[in-house]
């Protein structure tokens, strides 16, 4: 009964006990239950392998066609912008100021 | 009994090269040096794509989420006040949009981050065996990114978007609630049953051949 609970706990804990984020007395407690818990050694050691693959996963150049269309909306948006702050194109003379929550 | 488990360095978020001074490249971009913008995308624009796949899981909505990402991180540049890494800025305005476009996708035009989430007192792992040793070795790159992102596209879009951005673009639970507009309890929440899902998904895929569940022991 004991051990099952263990177990419960330690599965709910799991995320901080990966990311490090424990108080230094608990993790020591579920450090040694995942020691001697072979169900929980193995969750545990899986997930760790499970965000060590996604984390290895490098992001791939964008396609060139997707990239390119890309440069091109924002060369636009660039000329667009200077062209209504009198060619200037000095941020402060930009278009209106908008509020980083404003961009979502 | 296997190996001692030796608890993992804690996740760190991720960090820019020393020779990047995004800042830097900001405070000139407010000043109208499109150069220093055009930098900023060149920096970024593999990792906003990267994730606006992910979260949409369409090639056509990814590209629309990464144009409009930049459009609107231009448009608004002035109004970016440091308070947060550009980057988060950035991640944030990318999220909005991937995610209308999944709304605009889903016929019942329900909020997917607003799904009814369960409340953490049911918790399990149904698949519990052992990996074979570097599965990644076995697969090519391309078979192993179509394992995970496969894998990822099987999540609900509450749980995939928190895994993407903790867990692939390691930004901190705090970024991630910031982003999402979730509290920290919640980002938490669905990344526990996000890793715990795909821990089980993959376990199915990797799992050491001919063992029992608990066969190295």
């Amino acid at each position: 009964m004991t051990l099952l609970v263990t177990c419960k706990r330690f599965l709910h804990e799991l995320n901080d006990y990966l990311d490090g984020l424990l108080e230094p007395k608990l993790k020591e407690e579920l450090h040694k239950h995942v020691n001697e818990c072979p169900n929980c050694w193995v969750i545990c050691d899986t997930t760790q392998k499970t965000l060590t693959v996604y984390k290895g996963m490098e992001a791939q150049p964008v396609p060139a066609d997707i990239q390119s269309r890309l440069m091109e909306a924002v060369r636009r948006k660039i000329a667009d912008k200077c062209g209504r702050s009198s060619g200037t194109c000095k941020g402060e003379h930009a278009e209106p100021s908008g509020h980083e929550h404003e961009a979502k | 009994m296997a190996a001692s488990y030796l608890p993992p360095e804690p996740v760190s978020s991720t960090t820019i090269a020393s020779a990047f001074d995004e800042a830097d490249l900001v405070a000139k971009a407010k000043a109208g040096d499109a150069d220093a913008f055009t930098d900023l995308i060149n920096q970024y624009e593999r990792r906003v794509f990267r994730m606006a796949k992910q979260i949409t899981q369409n090639d056509e909505d990814a590209e629309d989420v990464l144009q409009e990402t930049f459009l609107k991180a231009y448009s608004h540049l002035d109004g970016f006040q440091g308070n947060s890494k550009f980057y988060t800025w950035l991640v944030r305005i990318a999220v909005n949009e991937a995610l209308m476009k999944l709304r605009k996708r889903r016929s019942d035009k329900t909020v997917p981050l607003d799904e009814p989430i369960d409340t953490g007192e049911d918790v399990v792992a149904r698949e519990v065996a052992v990996w074979e040793d570097n599965p990644e070795q076995r697969y090519s790159r391309e078979e192993m990114a179509d394992i995970l992102n496969e894998a990822v596209q099987s999540l609900k879009p509450a749980y995939r978007t928190v895994f993407v951005l903790r867990d692939i673009e390691e930004m901190s639970i705090e970024e991630t609630a910031e982003a999402l507009g979730l509290s920290i309890s919640a980002v938490k929440s669905r990344l526990l049953r996000a890793r715990l899902q795909l821990r089980e998904k993959l376990t199915r895929q990797f799992k050491r051949k001919g063992d029992d569940a608990l066969g190295y022991l």
